[in-house]
């Protein structure tokens, strides 16, 4: 069965939902009849199975985590949902006080399996919905962090996640959901997959290899995972082989895979959809030179955002994405250099 | 206030129980600071000095497995609902047997196992999350209730407003108790709200509101037993509000300079500890010879949870990495 990857998601949720009495959803839109299921139709019609499991919310983020914390607490499976990941930073506290340090503070009594979804993504709507917030909780202990980037992907996370007794971010990219009807975006990649019946898992903590190669390591989340495997066309064309990795989960570091990779092709471009400072081909880049630097032929490289909020102006917003284009060129230049 | 009805009702064991988990939070707090200010004890301390009503006529009207929440100035709390001494101490000290192992400190103070979570020294924070337990309890057609305490400084808080409005439009079996003890830290309530009294605010999310006298802990039970009785049986939430008094500053050396004399004195007239004990003397449940008995007994076994607080051993370190994770090492 081929389905988008919000399709995807969405059957995991049902599915999950009905093995599991204790998981339900909560958030804004989510469950509204005539509405759209969440911002991007993932859970659209889900309240029709489980209506009281699928829980709507006024406008309050802070409850919506705090809630999510509490009732986790007491053997609750919440996955909370915020339409836009931006507005996690409403949530800030519960988050990452609350939600990421309970267990620890508890001495290891309490538990929140909470799972908590945050769409990304630059996707023309100026600098408030479109942030990818990825590293803004990479230096949160406590909160593992994935990214699929395939529909395949995102049932094996969101299953993975779902099931995960720690506290789960999954964030998901708006041009990848393939939103159906009013919902549907502009600009949109195509990451559907076809979906397995058996019920697997994708393993928190395991990046893929996308693409073999010999020459250098790409390593791109979401949108750039798919933006490095065109780059990397590209370059193919003029005799530069590269491999991507898609890391999958952003922490743990799948950091044995990628410093396998770099080990054989002695060059890594790390390629993020947001600014260079304090990113995560800093932590990447970091872990690579504090381990693997002897096997390094060049200094590794970073393709970012700018370190500005992200631009509306469509053509400034093409600027501040890296784009194929703009990745090939960079990655072209490190080789020929070294 | 019809105290021959309650003193019946509660009976005369657990009027003395309630009576003893006062004085030993009081002894406790007298203690701690003696041991801080010496010194003898690492971290901070929120003290809970003179709203012992509050924490003790709440919990006698609670289950077992009803669950509380707690603020940065968790030890009233924590006495009223059940924690042993000892795992207090043991945190305070920062040893590996405290309530937390360590890892929680003198603001984190709780154990699930008694049905308290633990602390929380984010103002307000607590809110929202009691709300997420009381929702849990109420899916899975459990007949528990959870409460949140906070003080009057929370109420300024957006956890606060969408919590409290999270739990009306919900319907859940909550109860918020704020202890107005007429500061937070040094800042008078009167000087941040335009109300002359917290519980108005209910009103604003068609939620139930009350209000006890948080010196007298039989009127607090009762007002507490009310609210609760309405959540049990999915009649929703309450805010009730305990108009109370600290005794002391607001955390380590505070000498609580910004509260007048006359303030300090009206409050001590009305002293909870001394209000119950006038009650329990007339009602024949205690005289002062069981009082005598009562203060010494309780004093011996703070001495004794102090020494082992005192005495236990340090957790290890390597430790810091435990508990992050359940089924995961820290990377390092």
């Amino acid at each position: 069965m081929r389905l988008s990857l919000a399709e995807a998601l969405r059957m995991a949720i049902h599915d999950e939902m009905k093995r599991d009495s204790s998981v339900f959803c909560i958030g804004e839109d989510i469950g509204i009849s005539g509405g759209y299921g969440g911002a991007f139709t993932v859970t659209l019609g889900l309240e029709k199975d489980f209506r009281e499991r699928i829980v709507d919310t006024p406008i309050s983020e802070i409850a919506i985590f705090g809630v999510a914390c509490g009732a986790a607490m007491m053997g609750m499976r919440p996955i909370a949902d915020v339409e836009y990941g931006d507005f996690l930073f409403c949530a800030m506290d519960q988050i990452v006080n609350q939600i990421a340090k309970v267990r620890y503070m508890s001495g290891g009594k309490l538990k929140v399996p909470v799972v908590m979804r945050a769409p990304v993504g630059v996707t023309g709507r100026g600098a408030q919905h479109a942030q990818n917030l990825e590293t803004y909780f990479l230096s949160c202990p406590g909160i593992k962090l994935v990214a699929p980037a395939t529909a395949y992907d995102a049932v094996g996370l969101l299953r993975a996640a779902v099931r995960d007794d720690d506290p789960v971010m999954i964030f998901e990219h708006k041009l990848l959901y393939g939103s159906k009807g009013p919902r549907q975006e502009n600009g949109v990649l195509d990451a559907s997959s076809e979906i397995p019946e058996e019920d697997y898992i994708v393993p928190i903590g395991k990046g893929i290899i996308r693409r073999e190669g010999s020459s250098v390591t790409l390593i791109g989340s979401l949108m750039m995972m798919h933006y490095s495997l065109i780059a990397a066309e590209i370059l193919a064309k003029e005799g530069i082989d590269c491999e991507v990795i898609d890391p999958r989960t952003l922490w743990p570091l799948d950091t044995e895979l990628i410093f396998s990779s770099v080990m054989k092709t002695g060059r890594v471009a790390i390629v993020e959809e947001s600014p260079k400072q304090g990113g995560i081909g800093a932590e990447i880049g970091m872990q690579i030179a504090e381990n693997i630097s002897d096997y390094l032929l060049a200094p590794i490289k970073r393709i970012t955002a700018p370190n500005t909020p992200v631009p509306f102006a469509p053509v400034m917003e093409n600027f501040y994405v890296p784009q194929p284009e703009r990745i090939a060129a960079e990655v072209k230049k490190m080789i020929e250099e070294n | 206030m019809n105290y021959n009805k309650v003193i019946e009702e509660l009976g005369r064991e657990k009027l003395i129980t309630m009576y003893r988990q006062m004085v030993t939070i009081r002894q406790l707090e007298e203690s701690i600071k003696y041991l801080f200010l010496e010194g003898k004890m690492p971290g901070t301390i929120h003290q809970y000095t003179g709203m012992e009503a509050c924490a003790v006529g709440v919990c006698a009207a609670l289950f077992k497995e009803d669950i509380i929440a707690s603020t940065h100035r968790p030890n009233g709390h924590a006495i009223a609902k059940g924690l042993s001494l000892k795992s207090i101490l043991a945190e305070l000290y920062g040893k590996k047997t405290g309530c937390s192992k360590g890892k929680g400190g003198a603001m984190h103070i709780g154990n699930i196992d008694k049905g308290m979570i633990n602390g929380n020294a984010v103002v307000g924070a607590n809110i929202p999350i009691t709300v997420g337990i009381a929702l849990a309890f109420k899916l899975k057609k459990e007949k528990r209730v959870a409460v949140s305490f906070f003080g009057d400084g929370a109420t300024n808080e957006g956890a606060f407003h969408e919590g409290l409005n999270m739990a009306a439009v919900n319907n859940v079996p909550v109860i918020f108790v704020c202890e107005n003890n007429q500061y937070g830290a040094s800042t008078s309530i009167k000087k941040v709200i335009k109300i002359e009294n917290i519980v108005e605010r209910s009103k604003a999310y068609g939620m139930r509101g009350d209000t006890g006298d948080g010196m007298d802990v039989l009127d607090v039970y009762c007002k507490t037993k009310e609210a609760v009785e309405l959540a049990r049986s999915g009649q929703g939430p309450t805010l009730l509000e305990l108009k109370t008094f600290r005794y002391c500053g607001h955390s380590r050396k505070d000498p609580n300079n910004y509260m007048s004399n006359e303030e300090k004195e009206y409050w001590k007239k009305k002293d909870s500890i001394i209000f119950f004990e006038k009650i329990l003397k007339k009602k024949k449940v205690l005289n002062k010879e069981k009082i005598n008995q009562i203060e010494k007994m309780v004093e011996e076994e703070i001495a004794e949870a102090i020494k082992y607080g005192q005495e236990a051993p340090e957790p290890k370190p390597e430790e810091t990495y435990e508990d992050v994770y359940i089924n995961m090492e820290v990377p390092k």
